[in-house]
C-alpha cells in the first residue's frame, strides 16, 4: 500500500472517479436525444445478455462510490479466482504417453501452456509443428529470474491454423546454456531468436546468423536481464565520452 | 522466386556471359531514405538491377519499451504502447489494456467495448489511409497522398474531440474508458461514415485500374501462403496470399463477435492483391463501425478495477488484429504493482522478415514497392 502514495500513477486515478460519477447522469441525458433518432437495432438485445454476468455487479458501486475503500475489497475478492489448473486434452495425453514426466500441462486464465524439460525441447517443438499442426510460430521470448538456479524461462507462443488453438511451450535454461535453434522448424524463429539473444544473451545452437538485431554490434550487455542497470550504462558512457561523472 | 518477375526482357538481357563482366554489387539503402518509412537500412545484393538478396538492419528507433515496462506500474506503461505503432496507437492501447484486464480477470463493460471497437476500427481506416497515401507516393502517384490525408484528418478530429490527442491517443484505460463519449459522438461518427464511403471509391478510381499502378504492383513481391505461414507473417499480407484468417473472427476479442463483417482475401499474394485487400478492409471497417454506433448501449464505461493494480502472479499472452497484423502482449506478473516482464509481439517486426524473400528476383525499384506494401512502422519494428 505505500506504493499507492509514492506511485505517480495515483493522481490520475483520483481524477477518474469524478467523470465516472458524472457519467451515469450526463450521458443518459445525451443519449435520450442522440440515440433517439437512431433506429433501435436488433443487435442491442442480443448483446446485453452476453455481458451482464461480468458487468452489472461491479459498475454500480464504482459509479456511486468513487472513494477508495470500496475498490479495495474488490481486489481480494477477485484475486483467488485465477488459479492454474491441469490442462487435459487428447494431444497432451499423447505427448505425456511418449515423453512422460518431463512435461507438465497447465491452464491459466483459459490459456494453455506446457512446461517441458530442457532436454526435450527441439524434439517436442518438432512434434508440435509436424504432427500436431502448430504451423505458426507467433513469438519466442524469455524471462529472466536471477535468483533461480536455471535463470531463464524460454517461451514459444505457437498457433495452429487448422485447430485454431494457441499454446505456449515453456522451458527453463541456465545462464550460458545454448538451446537448439528452431529456425529449421519455423523460418519465423530467425529474427525472434536473434532478439532473444540481443536482449538476454541466450545463444541458439545452429542458428544461421546469431548476432544482435536491435542494438548495435558493439553494445555491452543484454538489457532485458534483470541485473542490467540502465544508469550504470549511461554513466559509463558519459564518463568515457564527456569526461563527467554522471549524466543524470 | 525468379519466375515471378514480370519484366522478363531484363532477364533476357543478362545472358550466361554478361556484356560487361559486372560482379555482384552490394549497395546500401537507408537508413535515411524517404521511402523506407522511418529509419530502415537495407543492404542489397544486386546483379545489375536485379535483387539477389537483402539484409535488413534495424534498431535505429529502439527505445527499450519492454525494459521501460518493467520499471513502470501497469497504469503508467499504458501511454508508452501508443508510441510503438504510432499510426495505430488506439490498437496498441486496446491490446495492452485487454491483456492487463485478462491478468486482473476483469472485463470492460459493454458500452466501453463498443466505443473501443468504434475507435479501433476508425484507427484501422486511418492506418490504411496513411499506408495507401505513402505507398502510392513511393511508387510515383502523388495525388492519393493528398486525398487520404485530407480524409484521415476527419478521423483525427474525432479522436481529438474524444480524448484531446490526435496521434498518440491513450484512448483506453485498463478496465474500460476514462472519458464518456462527447455530445454528438454518434452523429459525428455516422457523418464520417457517410462522408468516407464514396471516398474509398475515389481512391479506387485513382488506382485500381490505373495502368501504371497495375504494372508497378501486379506480380511484384509475391509471397505464397505457405511462405507466409512459415515466416509468421500475419495481417493483410497473409490474407492477400489467400489465407482467410483474422483474429477478430478466429479468436474474437473485445466484442467483435457481435458484428457482421467479411474477411477480404486475395489470390496471388502480390502487391496489387495486398492493395485490394486493404481497400476492402476499409469497407469492412465502415460496416463494423456502422453496426457498433447503431447498437451503442448505455451503461458504465469502466469496470471496477483497483486503483493500485496488483494482478495476481501469473503470465498471459493476448493478441489482437492490429491494422498490420497480429499484435500480441505477453505479460508476466509477480503480484506487484509493476509487470515483471512485458513482451510485445509486433506485427511489423515479424512481417519485415519476409522482405528478403519477397524481393528476390525483383528490381531495385520494386524493393520500394514491397517495403510500402508490407506496411511497416519502424517505431514498432524497433520498439
Amino acid at each position: 500500500m505505500p506504493d499507492e502514495i509514492k506511485s505517480p500513477s495515483s493522481p490520475p486515478p483520483e481524477g477518474d472517479p469524478k467523470p465516472t460519477a458524472d457519467k451515469p447522469a450526463a450521458p443518459s441525458g445525451v443519449k435520450a436525444t442522440a440515440s433517439g433518432p437512431v433506429p433501435a437495432d436488433v443487435k442491442t438485445p442480443s448483446e446485453k445478455p452476453d455481458s451482464p454476468p461480468a458487468a452489472p455487479v461491479p459498475p454500480k458501486p464504482a459509479a456511486t462510490a468513487p472513494a477508495t475503500p470500496p475498490a479495495k475489497p474488490a481486489a481480494p475478492a477477485k484475486a483467488p479466482v485465477p488459479t492454474p489448473v491441469p490442462w487435459d486434452s487428447p494431444m497432451i495425453a499423447k505427448l505425456k504417453g511418449s515423453y512422460g514426466s518431463g512435461l507438465e500441462a497447465v491452464t491459466y486464465l483459459g490459456q494453455n501452456y506446457m512446461v517441458v524439460d530442457r532436454s526435450m525441447i527441439p524434439e517436442i517443438l518438432y512434434v508440435l509443428r509436424n504432427e500436431e499442426q502448430f504451423d505458426y510460430c507467433v513469438d519466442i521470448t524469455a524471462v529472466h529470474y536471477p535468483q533461480r538456479e536455471k535463470q531463464f524461462d524460454l517461451i514459444w507462443v505457437l498457433y495452429s491454423y487448422a485447430r485454431n488453438e494457441r499454446i505456449r511451450v515453456k522451458t527453463q535454461i541456465a545462464d550460458g546454456d545454448s538451446p537448439a535453434s528452431s529456425v529449421p522448424i519455423w523460418a519465423a524463429a530467425n529474427w525472434l531468436e536473434r532478439e532473444v539473444f540481443d536482449m538476454f544473451g541466450i545463444k541458439f545452437e545452429g542458428h544461421p546468423d546469431m548476432k544482435r538485431i536491435l542494438l548495435p554490434e558493439g553494445w555491452k550487455g543484454h538489457p532485458l536481464r534483470k541485473d542490467y542497470g540502465i544508469l550504470q550504462q549511461d554513466n559509463e558512457w558519459v564518463q568515457i565520452n564527456l569526461g563527467i561523472e554522471s549524466g543524470q | 522466386m525468379t519466375d515471378h518477375t514480370t519484366l522478363s526482357h531484363l532477364e533476357l538481357e543478362t545472358p550466361e556471359k554478361p556484356f560487361l563482366d559486372a560482379n555482384e554489387l552490394v549497395i546500401n539503402m537507408g537508413p535515411q531514405h524517404p521511402a523506407t518509412h522511418g529509419v530502415l537500412r537495407v543492404i542489397l545484393r544486386l546483379d545489375g538491377e536485379k535483387v539477389l538478396g537483402l539484409e535488413c538492419v534495424i534498431g535505429y528507433l529502439h527505445r527499450g519499451v519492454e525494459k521501460i515496462g518493467e520499471h513502470r506500474t501497469y497504469t503508467m506503461f499504458n501511454p508508452y504502447v501508443d508510441r510503438m505503432d504510432y499510426v495505430a496507437a488506439v490498437s496498441n492501447g486496446l491490446g495492452y489494456c485487454e491483456t492487463v484486464e485478462k491478468l486482473l480477470n476483469v472485463e470492460a463493460p459493454p458500452r466501453a467495448q463498443h466505443v473501443r471497437v468504434i475507435l479501433t476500427e476508425l484507427n484501422r481506416i486511418a492506418s490504411h489511409q496513411l499506408w495507401l497515401g505513402t505507398h502510392a507516393l513511393d511508387i510515383g502517384a502523388i495525388t492519393p497522398l493528398f486525398y487520404t490525408f485530407r480524409d484521415r484528418e476527419e478521423i483525427l478530429k474525432i479522436y481529438e474531440k474524444y480524448c484531446g490527442a490526435r496521434l498518440t491517443t491513450h484512448a483506453f484505460r485498463i478496465g474500460g474508458l476514462q472519458y464518456e463519449t462527447y455530445n454528438g459522438f454518434e452523429r459525428e461518427v455516422n457523418n464520417f461514415l457517410t462522408f468516407f464511403r464514396p471516398k474509398i471509391d475515389e481512391y479506387e478510381e485513382l488506382l485500381t485500374t490505373n495502368r501504371i499502378w497495375v504494372e508497378r504492383t501486379r506480380n511484384v513481391g509475391r509471397i505464397s501462403a505457405e511462405d507466409c505461414i512459415a515466416l509468421g507473417v500475419s495481417g493483410p499480407v497473409l490474407r492477400a496470399s489467400g489465407v482467410k484468417w483474422d483474429l477478430r473472427k478466429a479468436q474474437p476479442y473485445a466484442n467483435y463477435k457481435n458484428f457482421e463483417f467479411d474477411i477480404p482475401i486475395g489470390e496471388n499474394g502480390d502487391t496489387y492483391d495486398r492493395y485490394l485487400v486493404r481497400m476492402a478492409e476499409m469497407r469492412q471497417s465502415v460496416r463494423i463501425i456502422e453496426q457498433a454506433v447503431a447498437a451503442l448501449p448505455e451503461g458504465p464505461i469502466i469496470a471496477k478495477v483497483p486503483k493500485v493494480m496488483k494482478p495476481p502472479a501469473g503470465e498471459v499472452y493476448h493478441s489482437i488484429e492490429a491494422p498490420k497484423g497480429e499484435l500480441g502482449y505477453f505479460i508476466v506478473s509477480d503480484g506487484s504493482t509493476q509487470p515483471y516482464r512485458v513482451r510485445v509481439r509486433p506485427p511489423s517486426f515479424v512481417n519485415l522478415q519476409a522482405l528478403d524473400l519477397m524481393c528476390r528476383g525483383q528490381l531495385v525499384a520494386d524493393v520500394i514497392a514491397v517495403i510500402g506494401t508490407l506496411d511497416i512502422v519502424l517505431g514498432e519494428v524497433d520498439r
